[in-house]
């Protein structure tokens, strides 16, 4: 019975790789439910801030904040990569960034140079490794983002538009389909591109307090962050549910392999005994 | 009956207050202000404070906000509160820590070393797959 013990070990084994990838699973499973609960918290307010803009494109307003207006030479670009901050979630960090890889390359190509602003462990590790120069870097925001913790990264990029430093601004993540499609999306920031509604047509405008200018840039800087946000807690709900389906395609996996060990198993053992008994009848037979 | 008004407040968490009020007050930029149905379209800044609004049957409710934005149309008020106390000093500081997390991470050699120790593990899971290949053959 020469490979028998290793084929048990080998089982063993992989049966414990199998209780982890499990547990993982169930793991995903719950903090699926509570990511998806923390995207529909952060749609009102997303909701009305377009609400918000929507009416402020047709107030006459004779202010124009340098968001809303498009510059027609761009010298250089900007991304904002979202990722996961761990692995073992499929495919989905390198789907977003091969989408992102692409697109950068057309850039490169008309030789318009990219600042990067990676938000989570896995961009920043891929970027740093591909050519990409990184401004700016958030990550270990955990399950549970706050708005607090992107300020910062955000601001480094506004300001590089604000300097002319870039002249577009991208965001790159993932989008939460259902649970198992998660699809890899870039999204133009700056200038901000939207539908604008033109219900209202006759002549109004808002009363600023304290002034135009600080207002709407406050709330330009709002609505970037927002929808940056909005990026982050959706990509940790695609998170979830891609390392659930990855875990459970794993565990499966596992499944079918102690199987096949299994039958490999029964069978060298039958072997073995077979071996014996004919030994012993052969050692009988020669005796009597 | 009184006359009413639809206000929203969210912040980018969650959903603070949606519901119909007679009036509402917010801490704008320039001092408190008190809001009532129709009122001209309005828009500021709001500072940190108390922001409370009187219900149709005049009770009264008061969230605090840690600033943000107020909108007003003639039937519809918005408030988008945010979730942080915002300055541009502190504003400032934290793009200052993203930029120089960035540079660690350039600098941070960390990243190939998890390269080489995820390609060692690659090996030796193939390695593995051969020897499982192996043993199937000699069954």
């Amino acid at each position: 019975m020469a490979g028998a013990k290793e084929i048990r070990t080998k089982i063993k084994s992989v049966q414990n790789t199998q209780k982890i990838t499990k547990a993982m699973e169930m793991v995903a499973a719950s903090k699926m439910r509570k990511a998806q609960e923390r995207m529909r918290a952060s749609r009102p307010y997303a909701e009305k801030m377009r609400t918000v803009l929507s009416h402020l494109a047709q107030a006459h307003c004779e202010y124009k904040h340098p968001y809303l207006q498009r510059r027609d030479e761009v010298k250089r670009v900007g991304y904002i990569v979202i990722s996961t901050d761990r692995g073992l979630c499929g495919g989905l960090n390198t789907n977003m960034f091969k989408a992102a890889v692409n697109q950068m390359a057309d850039w490169q190509a008309k030789d318009i140079g990219i600042d990067l602003c990676t938000i989570g462990k896995k961009s920043s590790a891929f970027f740093a490794r591909f050519s990409g120069n990184i401004v700016a870097q958030t990550a270990n925001l955990g399950d549970q983002p706050s708005q607090e913790e992107l300020i910062g990264t955000v601001k480094v990029m506004l300001d590089a538009y604000d300097e002319g430093k870039i002249d577009r601004l991208y965001l790159v993540s993932n989008e939460f389909e259902n649970t198992m499609t998660q699809t890899p999306a870039i999204q133009q920031l700056i200038p901000v591109s939207g539908e604008i509604d033109t219900e209202l047509d006759h002549h109004w405008d808002y009363m600023y307090e304290p002034d135009t200018k600080p207002i709407i840039d406050a709330l330009m800087m709002r609505f970037i962050e927002s929808q940056v946000y909005k990026g982050v807690v959706e990509n940790i709900a695609c998170e979830m549910s891609a390392r659930m389906i990855a875990m459970k395609s794993a565990t499966d996996n596992a499944g079918d392999i102690i199987k096949e060990l299994q039958t490999i198993y029964n069978k060298a053992r039958q072997a073995s005994i077979t071996q014996e008994i004919s030994e012993i009848v052969a050692g009988a037979a020669a005796v009597s | 009956m009184a006359m009413t008004m639809q206000v929203n407040i969210v912040s980018a968490e969650q959903e603070i207050y949606s519901g119909t009020v007679t009036q509402v007050f917010a801490p704008a930029e320039m001092g408190e202000v008190g809001v009532m149905p129709r009122h001209a379209p309005m828009l500021s800044t709001l500072k940190a404070g108390v922001v409370r609004v009187i219900s149709q049957e005049g009770e009264e409710q008061t969230f605090f906000v840690s600033g943000g934005i107020l909108e007003i149309q003639p039937h519809v008020v918005t408030i988008l509160s945010d979730t942080a106390l915002r300055a541009a000093d502190i504003d400032e500081s934290a793009a200052l820590e993203a930029k120089a997390r960035a540079e660690a991470a350039m600098k941070d050699k960390a990243s190939d070393m998890d390269y080489a120790k995820a390609k060692s593990e690659l090996i030796e899971a193939v390695a593995q797959i051969e020897a499982l290949k192996k043993l199937r053959k000699k069954k």
